[in-house]
C-alpha cells in the first residue's frame, strides 16, 4: 500500500492503513477459527482441565504495558521530543522480546506440570494458539526492529510517510494485545 | 518513451479533457521506472495489466493440465475393461500391466488424479485463473485508478500463485503419487502418512502449495478491496459502479474472511501430520496396530474445512456473475435490469455464504437439529439466486441482441447456473441429502453450477475483454463452435450424471465390479466419457483461438468496440502504464445508460444534459 502515487483522486482515508485493517481483520478470522475449534472439540468430552501457567499472566501484564509505550511513545514522536519519544520506542522492543520469553517460560512450565503438546487436546489448543499468537507478536517485533533501526539512523522528522507508518505500527501492536487478552480470558473461562 | 501523446483528440478525449481530474500523474514519470525492461514489463511486472494476463495464461495452463487428468480417470472409469498398456509410456509405473498384458490404470493413480483434477480446478483456475484475471484487469480500469493500491504487493500475489503451482506440479511426479485424498483433504487420510502411498510426501507438497495459495489470494483481496474502496475516481459513487466491481469486491472479502480459517484447520492437520497431536485423530488401528492418537475429531476438520470451502464456491462463482451481468447489459443494448437489487444479492449471497457450510456435512454425523437450521439457510441463499437470474432475463428480454461469443457465453452461464442452481435446492433438504450424498448427483450439481457456469463466465469474459487485453479481437467463428460444442457437450457429461446419483451410485470409486446393481450404467459411463473428450477437444480450438489472435486476431481500430459506457473503454487503444495518457476521466452517471432516450448509450464520463437533470429533479 506503500504505493501513495497512484491515488487519482483522494477519498480521504489512507490506503495503507486500510489495507491493514483488512489484514488485521483476517488474522482475526484465523483466530476466530481456533477458538471455535477449540468449543466445539471440548463439546465432545474427554478434556483435560489444568490451569493455566503464571508465566502467561505475566506475558498479559508486560504486553499491556507496552501498548501503553508505543502509544505514549507515537505521541512524544508526534510532538516532537525526541528523546522520550525514542526511549520509549526502545522500551517498547524490550517488552515485545520480554513477553515472548515468558511465552516460552509458559510453555516449559505446562511441560513440567504434564501437560503435553501431544498429549489431551486441551493441551495441544493451548499450545498451537499461544504460539501461532507469539509468532505474530515476532512479526510485530521485526517491524518494530526496522523502527529501532531508523530510530538511530534517521533524523527524528515527522514526515507523512514515517507518520502512517508509525501508526500502522501502533495500530498492530495494540490489535496483538487485545488479541493476547481475548485468548488468556478465553482459555481461563471457556 | 511509453506514453505516445494521442495525436487526434476525439469525443472520448475532448470529455476527459474538459471535465477530467488531473493528479499530475505523468509529471512524475513514476509510471514507466515499472517497463524499463523485458524483466519487469513481461516478468516481475507490477502493472495490472500484465499481471492480469500473469494469471490469465497461468490459468489456461493449469486448465489444460487439470482437464487431461480428468480424461485419465474417465477412461478408466468408462472403459475399465480396454488395454491402457498405451499410455504407459506417459504414465509410467502408474499404468499396471496384468500377466497377459493388459494394461490398466492404478487405483492409486486414479485417485491422486481425481484429487489432482478437483485441487486444481477449485482453486488454481477457478479462484486465481478468474478472480486474478479480471480483478486485477477491471478494478482500476473500471474505477478511474492509475493502477492498484500497491502494485508491489499485487505482484507478490501472482508470485506466491506460481509458487503454490510449482509445488503442486512438482508433487505430480512424486515415485509416491500425489495426494490421493480427494480435493477436499479430509483425515486421517490427510493426516497419517502411512493411510496411504499419496498422503506422506504428496500430502506434504499439497500442503504447502495450499498455504502458499492463501497468501496470494490474500495480497490479492487485500488490494483488491482497498482499491475499490479507496481510489474510486471523483463521481463514482459505489452505487455507479459496474456490477463487476461489486461482485469483485464481495468476492475478495469472502476470500479474506474466509481463507484464514482454512490456514487454522492445516495448521492443526499439519500438528497432527508432523508433530504426533491428536487434534483430528482418534482410535486408529492401521494393519492392526493401534496408533497413539486419541481424543481426536475428525468432524472438526470438516467444520474447518467447510466453513471455507462454501464460501470459496461463491468466490468462484460471484466474478463470473459479474462479468455476465455487464456481458449481458452491454450486448442487449440494455440497462441491467434491477441494479440495486443485483447490488443487494451479491451481498445477501456473500453474507448467508458463511452461515451454511454444515450442508455437506448431513450425513457426517452432526445433531440433527442443527442440520435443520442449516437446511433453512440453504434454501434461503436460493432466494437471492433466483433474484439474479430473474434479473438476467429480464435484461435480456425485449433487448437487440448481439450474439457475439461474450454473450453466447454469458446466455450459456444463465443456463447452467438454472440447472445447477435446482439440484442444489434437492440436496440443501437434509432428508434427501442422504440418498443422494456421496453421490454422482453430487458430481453433476456442483459441475454445472460452478464448474461449467464458472468457466462460462470467464470465457465470456475473456471473449469480451480480449482486445482491451491484446489490442485485437478472438476468432469469432472458432468462439461460435467452441460455445456450441462445449454448451451441448457439457450437457452431455453431466445430465445423465444425475441419474447415476439418483440411482445411488458413489464418486470417487475406482469400479463398480463388484456392484451388480450399477452393471447396467457402463453404457451410460462409456457416453459420459466420450462426451468428455469431445469437450476437451472443443477447449483445444479456445486455446488456438486466444493464442492465435495475440499475433493475427482482428485488430481492434476503436477505442470502444462495442459502445460501452464503463470507464475502460475510454483509455487508449494500447493502453500504457497508468492507464490514461493525461487526465483521469470523471464519472457523472451510472454504469448502464444503455438505449435511453434517442441515444444508443451514454459513457459514464458524460455530464447529465440539462433535460435529464430536470428529470431528477421531478423525481
Ligand atoms: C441454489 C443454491 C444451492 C444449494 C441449495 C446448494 C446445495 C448444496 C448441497 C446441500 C451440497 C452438499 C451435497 C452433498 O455433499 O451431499 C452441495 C454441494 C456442492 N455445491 Fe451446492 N448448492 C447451491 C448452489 C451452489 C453454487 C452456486 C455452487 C458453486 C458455485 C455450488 C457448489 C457446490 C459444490 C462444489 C459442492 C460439492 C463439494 C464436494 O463435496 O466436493 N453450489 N450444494
Ligand atoms: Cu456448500
Amino acid at each position: 500500500m506503500e504505493n501513495t502515487e497512484n491515488r487519482s483522486y483522494d477519498r480521504g482515508l489512507e490506503p495503507a492503513v486500510f489495507g491493514l485493517w483488512l489484514g488485521i481483520g483476517s488474522i482475526a478470522m484465523m483466530f476466530a477459527a481456533f477458538t471455535s475449534a477449540y468449543i466445539v472439540r471440548q463439546g465432545q468430552g474427554n478434556w483435560l482441565e489444568f490451569r493455566l501457567p503464571e508465566w502467561f499472566f505475566i506475558s498479559t501484564l508486560i504486553i499491556l504495558l507496552s501498548s501503553l509505550t508505543i502509544h505514549l511513545s507515537y505521541k512524544h514522536f508526534l510532538n516532537g521530543n525526541t528523546r522520550q519519544y525514542k526511549q520509549l520506542y526502545l522500551i517498547t522492543f524490550i517488552l515485545g522480546l520480554g513477553f515472548v520469553v515468558t511465552q516460552y517460560l509458559g510453555w516449559t512450565a505446562m511441560h513440567q506440570g504434564g501437560v503435553e503438546l501431544t498429549g489431551n487436546p486441551s493441551g495441544s489448543f493451548v499450545y498451537v494458539i499461544s504460539g501461532v499468537h507469539a509468532l505474530h507478536v515476532l512479526g510485530g517485533l521485526a517491524a518494530l526492529a526496522v523502527g529501532v533501526l531508523q530510530l538511530f539512523v534517521l533524523p527524528h522528522v515527522v514526515s507523512r510517510k514515517r507518520k502512517t507508518r508509525f501508526k500502522m505500527m501502533v495500530q498492530y501492536w495494540h490489535f496483538v494485545d487485545i488479541l493476547w487478552i481475548y485468548l488468556v480470558l478465553f482459555f481461563m473461562f471457556q | 518513451m511509453a506514453q505516445t501523446q494521442v495525436a487526434v483528440k476525439d469525443a472520448t478525449d475532448q470529455l476527459i479533457e474538459k471535465y477530467g481530474f488531473d493528479d499530475h500523474f505523468h509529471d512524475h514519470h513514476d509510471g514507466d521506472k515499472y517497463q524499463t525492461n523485458f524483466i519487469t514489463h513481461y516478468i516481475f511486472s507490477m502493472d495490472h495489466k500484465m499481471i492480469a494476463k500473469q494469471f490469465l495464461t497461468t490459468g489456461i495452463f493449469w486448465a489444460i493440465i487439470g482437464g487431461l487428468l480428468s480424461l485419465i480417470f474417465r477412461l478408466q472409469l468408462g472403459f475399465p475393461e480396454e488395454n491402457m498398456a498405451w499410455l504407459k509410456p506417459f504414465l509410467g509405473k502408474w499404468v499396471v500391466l496384468n500377466d497377459a498384458g493388459i494394461g490398466s490404470i492404478s487405483p492409486e493413480f486414479y485417485y491422486a488424479m481425481v484429487t489432482m483434477h478437483g485441487t486444481i480446478l477449485v482453486f488454481f483456475v477457478l479462484t486465481a485463473g478468474l478472480s486474478g484475471t479480471f480483478a486485477n484487469l477491471l478494478i482500476p480500469l473500471q474505477i478511474g485508478a492509475r493502477d492498484m493500491a500497491s502494485p508491489f504487493l499485487n505482484m507478490l500475489s501472482y508470485w506466491f500463485f506460481f509458487l503454490a503451482g510449482l509445488v503442486l506440479f512438482f508433487s505430480l511426479f512424486l515415485s509416491t503419487g500425489a495426494f490421493s485424498g480427494g480435493w477436499v483433504a479430509y483425515p486421517p487420510l490427510s493426516a497419517l502418512p502411512q493411510a496411504s502411498s499419496g498422503s506422506g510426501a504428496g500430502m506434504t507438497m499439497w500442503l504447502l502449495s495450499l498455504t502458499l495459495f492463501v497468501v496470494s489470494v490474500l495480497l490479492g483481496g487485500i488490494n483488491y478491496v482497498t482499491t475499490i474502496l479507496n481510489l474510486r475516481t471523483r463521481g463514482l459513487s459505489m452505487w455507479r459502479l459496474p456490477l463487476t466491481i461489486w461482485a469483485l469486491l464481495v468476492t475478495a472479502i469472502l476470500g479474506l474472511l474466509s481463507f484464514p480459517v482454512l490456514v487454522s484447520g492445516f495448521l492443526l492437520l499439519f500438528f497432527d501430520r508432523s508433530v504426533g497431536t491428536s487434534f483430528y485423530l482418534s482410535e486408529i488401528f492401521i494393519g492392526g496396530q493401534a496408533l497413539d492418537h486419541v481424543g481426536g475429531s475428525p468432524i472438526l476438520y470438516q467444520h474447518l474445512f467447510w466453513f471455507l470451502g462454501h464460501p470459496e464456491v461463491y468466490i468462484i462463482i460471484l466474478p463470473a456473475m459479474g462479468i455476465v451481468s455487464e456481458v449481458l447489459a452491454i450486448h442487449s443494448r440494455k440497462p441491467i435490469f434491477g441494479y440495486k437489487a443485483m447490488v443487494f444479492s451479491i451481498l445477501a449471497i456473500g453474507f448467508l455464504s458463511f452461515l451454511v457450510w454444515a450442508h455437506h456435512m448431513f450425513v457426517s454425523g452432526i445433531n440433527p437439529y442443527m442440520a435443520m437450521i442449516f437446511v433453512l439457510f440453504t434454501l434461503i441463499i436460493a432466494v437471492p439466486s433466483a433474484v439474479k437470474v430473474f434479473n438476467w432475463l429480464a435484461t435480456l428480454y425485449g433487448g437487440s441482441i448481439r450474439f457475439n461469443s461474450a454473450n453466447l457465453y454469458a446466455i450459456g452461464f444463465v443456463s447452467m447456473f438454472i440447472s445447477g442452481g435446482l439440484t442444489g435446492i434437492f440436496l440443501g433438504n437434509s432428508a434427501i441429502d442422504i440418498q443422494l450424498h456421496d453421490t454422482y448427483f453430487v458430481v453433476a450439481h456442483f459441475h454445472i453450477v460452478m464448474g461449467v457456469a464458472a468457466f462460462f463466465g470467464m470465457f465470456a469474459g475473456v471473449y469480451h475483454w480480449y482486445p482491451k487485453m491484446y489490442g485485437r479481437f478472438m476468432n469469432e467463428f472458432l468462439g461460435k463452435i467452441h460455445f456450441w460444442v462445449t454448451l451441448v457437450g457439457a450437457y452431455l457429461i453431466f445430465w445423465p450424471m444425475h441419474y447415476l446419483g439418483i440411482a445411488g451410485v458413489p464418486r470417487r470409486y475406482y469400479s463398480f465390479d463388484s456392484f451388480e446393481t450399477f452393471s447396467h450404467f457402463s453404457g451410460m459411463n462409456q457416453f459420459i466419457t466420450v462426451s468428455a473428450i469431445l469437450v476437451f477437444v472443443a477447449q483445444l480450438v479456445f486455446v488456438i483461438n486466444f493464442f492465435y489472435s495475440i499475433w493475427y486476431g482482428k485488430k481492434m481500430k476503436v477505442k470502444n468496440p462495442y459502445g460501452a459506457t464503463s470507464l475502460e473503454w475510454t483509455t487508449p487503444i494500447k493502453t500504457g502504464h497508468g492507464n490514461w495518457p493525461g487526465k483521469i476521466p470523471t464519472v457523472h452517471r451510472w454504469a448502464y445508460d444503455y438505449s435511453k432516450g434517442d441515444r444508443d448509450f451514454i459513457p459514464q464520463i458524460e455530464p447529465l444534459s440539462e433535460e435529464e437533470k430536470e428529470n431528477m429533479a421531478s423525481h
